[in-house]
């Protein structure tokens, strides 16, 4: 019997053709391929977040094999001496375990919390990205809900995560944590024992945590993402204004393999960066905090960045308690449970809203620089001014006893600065818009500033202007404003020789300037 | 504007395979190349230059992934895996490198292999400038009506409209199950607040003890407190004298005792008559110059720890409320708005202090039905 011969050249093709016969994927596959993908950095910072979140799941998975979330009291035997003897809940006794007998625990537990860090705040920083572009108008509301979702549900997952280790930073802050849901109205004290099962803390309220932040919030930021991803390809991203781009095109690159590559690269590179801060960077040494005890706390007591603004703001809220026929509205309700329900709820509905005064029912694609939309841009330099007052405000003690000011006046210097500052920043942000508006349109108009001066025969100095497209008889150019970036220097326009490239010595001959520059030049 | 290149190869006559690529991706994709330029000419000095530097950072990557299994089997030389774990050694020992080195090795050989990949995306292969069109803005008309038609069919199938029983009948099982849903995940969690009343007993309620008044004592759960142990202008935390009391398990019993200096405590025995709001006693509350308020923030719950002696201020490091102990625990700055609760204080039979009984407010921050007076006031 004739052996027939295996052709190993012929085997992804065979292969290949093996699957299409099955799954029929040759069509759809080639159109992901050739998906084109528009590029800006900017883009990058939602993707920052997608990797740390890939991040912490392969890290949260590792500690979930050695961390029990059991509040059941033990002694402390383990190899970190200055806590031998202490007693302690079993889950700070594995968080310690973790640290100190699991080989290559510590790194994982401290890659952990860095990812945590870093997935809050790519969000934080790709939500302005979004905000400030207008990349939330039509089509694009939904994904800027689920966005600000992420957010909140990335909160709580956090704040779920620093919580289980049970130390005594942890314990200090599911104490505030109860008093804020005891101080809602009617229910308070009903959802305060439900949760905790009686009085805090309980026994039981780590182990609920505990399948809320390692299943629950999980799997529900696991399938927001994937959506909010998912919507994104199918949407196809927005771009900047620019040559040959419309708002009925995608310029940029294919999907594969170019952009892809860079995309993979990128992640290493945050995967590396995050596993350097966790083997470099000590962050939560929970064995110098001790265990949580209830009379037990210190000052400098901060919570991790992204809930520093919610401490600012129950630092920051005077003492206004509502009394009336024997019932109470505590202070805390309002910075702690109102404020986040107006931080939900006014950014959800902001794209309808601006959309309304706008009277704006167009679909875009195409991006909106800051400056091309004053209003938005102060009214985002507002929030993030309100936000940062509050974040400081969060460490007002820390700030108070390194640059010996009063804590007390820097209470007051948050409570004027959250009225005062945020309206301040839209004015400034406002005019800084305008002003940038009317150097574009003033390029577009006289040409790019040359930084040659020239002296007229009747003793007049004018400076010499590079006009950017043919002009009339008045010497302006008739360039419409279309709110793309401008050039604003010469060597934009490619009139400077390009620079001599070589790091110890020129790779290359220089280039000689091109004669036509020069021509231009001098003849304007 | 385009450039075509050299890559890919086609059957020596027919077009290249990038050619393919190109007109495939226009036909059937809506993507246009409009330019496709190498970013150094094929088999230049540049690009042969950039292939090694791609290469290095490869190597590189693998070099540092190797050293970070060295280390995370051989560092710091114990017996590992036939120890269990890898054995903290206190004091300035290998131990201590090890967490560095392993960030280390695996951070650079991580971003070795991120900045290879990235140099060989952005140097190595071809700018490209692509077109593609959105096709944006719903679907085509008839295929809208189309799928509105069926959904509708749908429903006319379903029939509900035409049977309105069924539409009654089937609001039993959503309200229901609905009813169901809801009362499951409610009920098993749910906890009576006030039955047992947690918020107004703590570990120092006499009922609990047998009847009999707890003693306060020191930090291990024990050793009982004498006046005489408390310098003028000192202050010590003092938990309930029952088993456990200095646990967790009654997180809202811990107390601040404090000897005022003398002048600050008859000004405080004076307010005390003024103010009686937080506390109840048969006897004067104060033995001595102590007094002891409840140590847990009204506010928001954390210990108010931080005493200023010369200010006779308590401070509360969480958020900063501050309680003027001379005004009988007055919030007089930050957001707390309610009184310390103040714990009666007697010397029982053999010279220890003891609570005269509970407080007689809720410890801690406030919530809807707290009651602002209290109990029996």
């Amino acid at each position: 019997m004739k052996k027939r011969k295996f052709d190993v050249k012929q085997l992804p093709a065979a292969t290949a053709g093996a699957i299409d016969d099955r799954y029929k994927v040759a069509t759809p596959l080639r159109s992901f391929l050739n998906k084109v993908f528009p590029d800006h950095w900017t883009f990058l910072l939602g993707e920052i977040a997608l990797f740390a979140f890939i991040i912490l799941l392969l890290t949260g998975t590792f500690l979930a094999l050695f961390f029990e979330p059991s509040m059941q009291e033990v002694t402390y035997q383990g190899s970190y001496l200055p806590l031998r003897d202490v007693h302690m809940s079993r889950a700070y006794e594995t968080s310690l375990e973790l640290s100190f007998d699991v080989r290559g625990g510590l790194i994982m537990r401290q890659m952990h919390h860095w990812a945590a860090l870093l997935f809050m705040a790519a969000i934080v920083v790709h939500m302005a990205r979004v905000f400030f572009t207008g990349a939330f108008r039509k089509p694009r509301e939904l994904n800027w809900i689920i966005g600000l979702l992420l957010f909140w549900l990335g909160f709580l997952e956090g704040f779920a995560g620093y919580s289980l280790p049970d130390d005594a930073l942890s314990g200090t802050g599911l104490r505030i944590a109860s008093a804020i849901v005891l101080s809602i109205p009617l229910v308070g004290s009903w959802v305060s024992t439900s949760l905790f099962s009686g009085e805090f803390p309980g026994e039981i309220i780590l182990e609920r945590f505990y399948i809320l932040h390692v299943f629950l919030l999980p799997l529900v930021l696991l399938t927001l993402i994937t959506v909010h991803v998912g919507l994104v390809i199918v949407q196809k991203h927005s771009q900047f204004p620019g040559p040959g781009r419309t708002n009925h095109n995608v310029v940029g690159e294919r999907w594969f393999p170019r952009y892809v590559l860079k995309q993979g690269g990128f992640f290493m590179l945050v995967f590396g960066v995050l596993a350097l801060m966790g083997g470099l960077f000590q962050i939560n040494p929970i064995w110098l905090f001790g265990p949580y005890e209830a009379a037990v706390v210190s000052s400098g007591s901060q919570p991790d960045w992204y809930v520093m603004f919610l401490d600012g703001s129950t630092r920051l809220m005077p003492a206004w308690e509502i009394r009336a026929f024997g019932y109470t509205i505590p202070a805390i309700f309002w910075p702690t449970v109102v404020l986040p329900g107006l931080l939900t709820v006014f950014p959800m509905f902001y794209p309808f809203i601006e959309a309304r005064l706008r009277k704006d029912k167009g679909f875009h694609n195409l991006l909106e620089r800051p400056r091309d939309v004053p209003e938005r841009t102060g009214l985002g330099a507002a929030g993030i001014t309100f936000y940062l007052v509050l974040t400081f405000s969060g460490g007002n003690d820390i700030i108070a006893d390194k640059f010996q000011i009063s804590l007390n006046a820097m209470t007051w210097a948050g409570r004027i600065g959250l009225l005062v500052l945020p309206p301040l920043a839209y004015y400034v942000a406002r005019r800084i818009c305008l002003g940038l508006q009317q150097h574009d349109r003033e390029v577009l108009a006289h040409g790019v500033e040359t930084g040659i001066i020239r002296l007229l025969p009747d003793g007049r100095f004018i400076e010499v202007h590079q006009p950017l497209a043919p002009v009339d008889e008045h010497g302006h150019g008739e360039l419409p404003y279309v709110g793309a970036p401008v050039p604003k220097k010469m060597n934009r326009l490619g009139a400077l020789p390009p620079a001599v490239r070589g790091f110890f010595k020129p790779i290359e001959e220089p280039a000689p300037p091109k004669p036509k520059d020069r021509e231009k030049i001098e003849t304007h | 504007m385009s450039t075509g290149t050299g890559t890919g190869t086609g059957n020596g006559t027919g077009p290249t395979r990038f050619e393919v690529v190109r007109q495939g991706a226009r036909e059937h994709d809506d993507v246009e190349i409009v330019h496709y330029e190498p970013q150094y000419p094929p088999g230049s000095k540049a690009e042969k230059r950039m292939t090694r530097i791609v290469s290095l950072m490869f190597m590189l990557s693998g070099l540092t992934a190797i050293l970070f299994v060295l280390a995370y089997v051989w560092w710091p030389f114990t017996d590992w895996p036939s120890v269990d774990g890898w054995q903290y050694q206190p004091g300035n020992t290998a131990s201590k490198g090890f967490t560095p080195i392993l960030g280390l090795m695996l951070g650079l050989s991580l971003g070795f292999l991120g900045l290879g990949i990235l140099t060989w995306g952005k140097k190595l292969l071809p700018h490209e400038i692509a077109l593609q069109d959105r096709h944006d803005g719903g679907s085509d008309p008839a295929e809208r009506a189309l799928t509105g038609t069926t959904l509708q069919f749908i429903g006319e199938e379903l029939g509900l409209a035409r049977r309105p029983l069924l539409k009654v009948a089937l609001a039993a099982p959503a309200a229901g199950l609905g009813a169901a849903a809801l009362v499951v995940p409610v009920g098993m969690l749910i906890k009576d607040p006030h039955h047992p009343d947690v918020f107004f007993h703590t570990g120092w309620d006499p009922a609990a003890n047998g009847g009999k008044k707890v003693r306060l004592v020191r930090e291990d759960g024990v050793t009982a407190i004498r006046p005489e142990d408390i310098s003028v202008g000192g202050q010590i935390t003092a938990f309930p004298g029952i088993p456990e009391g200095n646990r967790n398990k009654h997180a809202d019993s811990p107390v601040l005792l404090i000897r005022l200096r003398q002048d600050d405590a008859a000004r405080l025995r004076e307010n005390i008559k003024a103010y009686p709001t937080n506390a109840k006693f048969e006897k004067h509350p104060m033995v001595g110059d102590l007094v002891a308020y409840s140590k847990i923030c009204t506010h928001a719950g954390c210990p108010a720890s931080l005493y200023e002696q010369e200010t006779n201020r308590l401070l509360c490091p969480c958020h900063q409320s501050q309680f003027l102990i001379t005004d009988n625990a007055k919030p007089i700055f930050g957001p707390a708005t309610q009184r310390l609760p103040m714990l009666p204080l007697e010397l029982d039979e053999e010279g220890f202090l003891a609570a005269q009984g509970d407080f007689a407010v809720p410890v801690g921050p406030a919530f809807w039905e707290k009651p602002s007076e209290r109990r029996d006031a």
